[in-house]
């Protein structure tokens, strides 16, 4: 079975695993979305490439051709793609927030400032109203 | 007459294919930044320019060969702005050409219009 | 690569070559599509984007190897699972059975406009781009609500227009002759998606990239002199309302929902109708959201100069 007819698949493969490694190993949430848009793009190339037909052409009827690429493909890619964009848009809007919130937009800083509240919160429960800074001033004396 | 159009179109779009070329090879090696604006100025207008026309003549209605037309114009226009608006902004950071002789140029005041 | 200006320039540019791999691929409407949204609108998004956050991003101290693990797995994985799957480009693979050959034989007769892939969006799937009209609703929406804008706000920002666009004098100059021109092209693409690629999406993208030109070398408060908030906010509404409507109307006449055969005396010019009207109604809905999104982003810059 030859498979060097399958090298479309490989092309989505390598794009979408490139994609992944951004989202997961990256710690800037602008780069995790970039990363996002282009795992989204490789799922585009899955459904187009799948949908072409070699010697045929795009699917506009016209007299001069018999043979046409299949249009569904086509189709569901154009929402695809229009819902990709309101993704990023409210995911762009997201991290606006978090950058106001927290004052820097990389995760470890976010977990960090997440932990502290937590863990602040958790001592105001026990009825110990001191923060974590004078906590470690006490030791140091 | 075709043939002497298709010769004429082969012509153009291979000049325009290798101003591209060279715009992009331009865009890798030259050293500073406003000549690498050049060289890709050089791409948008020359290159897709001459493509332009080698298509143009190959159009097989006058609606095609208007609507290439159309694109030929706003792709200049926008090309040579884009570069303009580049150059501006470079400037206006604080960038500042490089010389043979490492001179300093001060960039000349704008008038400041109301 | 720490500088995240070059990184969204190069998703711009990766954006623009795969819209001109589509092509390659006889995918006219999608590379369109893609060549507007994504080279456009999301690249203008992140640029906005980072007028807001810190350009430079911190080195991470640890080494991913775990990550790495984990994606070479899944690659492996997905690689022997592409193995079954048809050679590119046969013509005879599963996935050209059953539905497709009935659209393409069939849409002269019982629809009659050239572009198939606009057939199947507005007529044959028209539940479809209803749910995604309705998701960018939804967007448009999310960032209304993420990215309110204060008073103070809008009190200071009103008297004061950037003083250095004054000075872009051929950049206004030349807007100025180019943005009637980028509308009307909206325009046409809006109404010729019939006859060749172009459609809804595509023509809301483009009318609101030519007003996100205007709002950038003119003003925020200039533009928003013509197109005001509330208004903005109203379009976007129309056309869902517009979508939705036509459907209603259509199971009022007798069909179902729809079902465009039943808005006039001709199928085939129901269908037209029914195709004209949806279309209308995905524009300005794209347009306006992609707009109010865009004027989101840039109150909120306002916000950062003036409450700083």
């Amino acid at each position: 079975m030859n498979i060097l007819g399958l090298y479309n698949y490989w092309i989505v493969v390598i794009l979408m695993l490139i994609g992944f490694y951004i989202v997961i190993a990256h710690e800037n949430l602008v780069k995790k979305l970039v990363g996002l848009a282009i795992f989204q793009t490789s799922v585009f190339f899955l459904y187009i490439s799948m949908g072409k037909i070699t010697g045929a052409t795009a699917p506009i009827l016209d007299e001069k051709w018999q043979l046409y690429s299949n249009p569904l493909p086509h189709v569901l890619i154009l929402t695809a793609i229009v819902v990709g964009i309101a993704t990023t848009a409210l995911g762009l809007s997201l991290v606006v927030r978090i950058q106001e919130a927290y004052g820097s937009i990389e995760e470890n800083d976010i977990q960090i400032q997440d932990t502290q509240d937590q863990l602040e919160c958790q001592l105001e429960a026990y009825g110990i109203q001191e923060s974590l800074t004078t906590f470690d001033q006490d030791i140091d004396e | 007459m075709e043939m002497l159009l298709d010769i004429l179109s082969w012509i153009l779009l291979a000049s325009g294919s290798f101003f591209c070329l060279t715009g992009a090879l331009g865009l890798l090696r030259f050293p500073d930044f406003f000549t690498r604006i050049h060289a890709t100025g050089i791409t948008d207008t020359m290159g897709a320019g001459l493509i332009l026309i080698g298509l143009m003549l190959q159009a097989s209605n006058w609606i095609v060969f208007a609507k290439l037309f159309i694109i030929l114009l706003f792709s200049l226009l926008a090309a040579a702005t884009a570069c303009h608006a580049m150059a501006k902004a470079a400037i206006k950071s604080g960038l500042k050409p490089q010389t043979k002789d490492n001179r300093e140029i001060e960039p000349e005041e704008q008038p400041s219009k109301p | 690569m720490g500088d995240l200006f070059a990184v969204v320039m190069l998703s711009g540019i990766y954006s623009l070559l795969s819209a001109a791999l589509f092509l390659d691929l006889h995918a006219v409407d999608v590379a369109f599509t893609e060549a507007s949204v994504g080279a456009g609108i999301s690249t203008l998004l992140f640029l906005a984007t980072l007028k807001l956050v810190p350009r430079y991003d911190k080195k991470s101290r640890y080494k991913p190897a775990l990550a790495l693990g984990v994606v070479v797995v899944t690659g492996a994985l997905l690689i022997y699972g592409t193995l079954d799957m048809p050679h590119f480009g046969k013509a005879d693979a599963p996935v050209h059975e059953h539905v497709a050959p009935r659209y393409l034989n069939e849409s002269m007769d019982e629809i009659g406009i050239p572009n198939v892939v606009t057939s199947v969006l507005a007529s044959y799937r028209g539940f479809d781009t209803l749910g995604e009209v309705v998701v960018i609703f939804t967007a448009g929406i999310g960032v209304m609500s993420l990215l309110r804008i204060s008073r103070q706000a809008k009190k200071e920002a009103k008297s004061k227009t950037p003083a250095d666009m004054q000075q872009q004098v051929i950049l206004r100059v030349v807007a100025k002759m180019m943005i009637p021109l980028i509308l009307i092209f909206a325009l046409y693409v809006q109404f010729h998606g019939d006859y060749s690629p172009g459609g809804g999406f595509q023509a809301g993208v483009i009318f609101a990239a030519g007003i996100i030109l205007y709002t950038m070398l003119f003003g925020l408060s200039t533009a928003q002199l013509v197109f005001k908030r509330k208004v903005l906010e109203l379009f976007t509404a129309i056309g869902v309302f517009l979508y939705a409507g036509v459907g209603f109307v259509c199971l009022f006449m007798g069909g179902n929902f729809l079902d465009y055969d039943v808005l006039r005396h001709d199928p085939v010019h129901g269908q037209h109708l029914g195709i004209l009207l949806v279309e209308l109604g995905v524009g300005i809905t794209v347009a306006s959201v992609m707009m109010t999104i865009f004027f989101k982003f840039t109150w909120r810059t306002v916000k950062h100069k003036y409450n700083q």
